[in-house]
């Protein structure tokens, strides 16, 4: 392990409590949610959903959530609105969601791409589209959720900007990125110039797996704490409530 | 008042190449497939299709019917990327303006409404703005000031939708969850041919269900398809659900290979194709 990592003791992928790396992203999407209120969380991608329903069972109880279509339910299920995708993008305008996308590329600014690779006139690899990535970074703040961290995926240039970043935002009144995490860590802008910084290190990782993982240069803070612990009855939430069939570890393995 | 039921191939007959055409539905879902279906078997092509993609734009483009699509994305819900769809752009097959979900739907909006264009706060910043060099900016005229993309109106010659129920003057309900945007397609549309899984008389319509599925009204429609399966093989909730494997088939399948298997004879051949190997 690197010297700068203050990372845990880890044995064989885990960390000496128990806790898989699955579980710390599960935690680190969770927090996107914390004081939330009486918004839509839209996770996309299993580790963020897992994390934004034990956001709802912990700390972000009023949050609102979808059955994936047109539905408003519970936790157990129970409808209790309805959100059709004309009205969810009415609910992304008036702002009170804050969706966690998945990234195909992204950048130091938070440029995020799901589009295509290659010369947009021409790809080498069609993706989905651009999808609702440019009204989403105008309106709602937008967080990401990338579970393998590579310099394929922190591109120092992404091919076709979909998510708008801090550097091509000019400052627009609703466009906030909270936090990108991956498997490796948490990352946020809070530099002076909005570049992405490494905000917390999941237990186990070191400063140069991360380094050596991004394809730009990442700012470092002398003390990267690690990715927070969860408590026990968060565990316990995850690993029998929310997850019981251990679904997260085939997004991120142990 | 008229009776607009008509045959799929009717339906098809009033189309011409060149025409922009809007598909209704969204991905995977309620798609109006036997329509497409008839449209494959037609000459029809040269099209600008707008579409909330699925394995409608999919099976068009990889036909070659496709001269330039408008969307946000292709995709088969359960299989995130269109296999037929991707194969013909990375092939440079057609042109795409491509453009954010909710520009999309207020390009339908302002269609609608007759309006050139709406303002949208979606699209500054990113390269949907460098793709579609064509488009312009608008500035609030009040204190404000903020500028917005004006997104230009989605005007259409002919749309095709999917519904669960239609009488036979162009009527239409759905019962699934999500309406889309398919009233927004049949108004924003010249000519709207609706397809469903069943006509029925207009007072059936809301016997069982509340007034506020009546989704389509019928002076926005123009011929109505009875197509039981219609959607086959996207879902049309709640009279059937997707069927994964078929579209897993589908998209395994080389092109050529599905188009000569499945789409060479009538809808019935279809449906005896997809039963055989079922």
């Amino acid at each position: 392990m690197s010297g700068e990592s203050v990372s845990g003791e880890t044995v064989g992928g885990q960390s000496v409590s128990g806790v898989t790396r699955a579980e710390y992203c599960v935690i680190a999407c969770a927090e996107a949610w914390r004081g939330a209120g009486e918004i839509l969380a839209s996770p996309m991608g299993l580790i963020p959903s897992v994390g934004a329903r034990l956001a709802r069972h912990t700390f972000a109880p009023d949050l609102l959530m979808t059955d994936g279509e047109a539905l408003l339910v519970g936790l157990d299920g129970t409808v209790e609105g309805w959100l059709p995708y004309r009205q969810h993008l009415a609910l992304v305008t008036g702002g009170r969601r804050h969706v966690m996308m998945g990234a195909s590329q992204i950048d130091r600014y938070g440029n995020q791409n799901i589009a295509c690779v290659g010369d947009w006139a021409r790809p080498t690899r069609q993706l989905l589209g651009v999808r609702g990535a440019p009204v989403n970074t105008l309106n709602n703040p937008t967080s990401y959720w990338i579970p393998r961290h590579s310099r394929r995926v922190f591109v120092e240039r992404v091919d076709m900007v979909c998510g708008v970043g801090y550097d091509r935002a000019a400052g627009a009144r609703h466009h906030r990125i909270p936090r990108v995490v991956s498997d490796l860590g948490v990352f946020d802008f809070a530099t002076p110039d909005r570049s992405m910084r490494l905000a917390s290190l999941h237990p186990g990782v070191s400063v140069e797996e991360v380094r050596e993982a991004t394809g730009f240069a990442l700012v470092v803070p002398d003390e990267v704490p690690p990715t927070r612990e969860p408590t026990a009855a968060e565990l316990r939430l995850v690993r029998e409530v929310i997850d019981p069939h251990g679904s997260r570890a085939r997004e991120v393995a142990a | 008042m008229s009776d607009k039921t008509m045959s799929a191939e009717e339906a098809v007959s009033r189309l011409r190449s060149g025409m922009t055409l809007g598909i209704g539905g969204w991905g995977s879902r309620r798609k109006p497939m036997a329509l497409v279906r008839a449209l494959l078997r037609s000459e029809v092509t040269d099209l600008t299709v707008v579409s909330y993609g699925g394995p409608d734009v999919g099976m068009l483009a990889a036909a070659g019917r496709i001269r330039e699509l408008v969307a946000a994305f292709v995709t088969l819900d359960s299989i995130p990327l269109e296999p037929h769809y991707r194969a013909a752009r990375e092939g440079g097959a057609f042109a795409l303006t491509e453009i954010d979900e909710a520009m999309f739907m207020w390009g339908l909006h302002a269609a609608a409404n007759r309006l050139p264009f709406l303002p949208v706060r979606a699209g500054i910043g990113s390269d949907v703005m460098r793709v579609n060099p064509r488009l312009r900016t608008v500035t609030s005229p009040y204190e404000d000031g903020e500028t917005f993309v004006a997104v230009p109106a989605l005007r259409l010659d002919a749309a095709l939708v999917h519904v669960n129920r239609a009488d036979r003057l162009g009527n239409g309900q759905y019962l699934g969850p999500d309406p889309y945007f398919d009233d927004l397609f049949c108004e924003a549309a010249d000519e709207a041919y609706v397809s469903c899984e069943q006509i029925v008389d207009t007072a059936e319509l809301t016997k069982a269900a509340p007034p506020q599925s009546l989704l389509l009204k019928r002076h926005t429609v123009t011929g109505v398809v009875e197509a039981p399966n219609g959607a086959h093989f996207t879902s049309c909730a709640p009279d059937y659900g997707r069927d994964e494997a078929f579209q897993k088939r589908y998209a395994a399948t080389p092109w050529p290979q599905f188009a000569a298997r499945y789409l060479a004879g009538d809808e019935r051949a279809y449906r005896a194709a997809v039963e055989e190997e079922s």
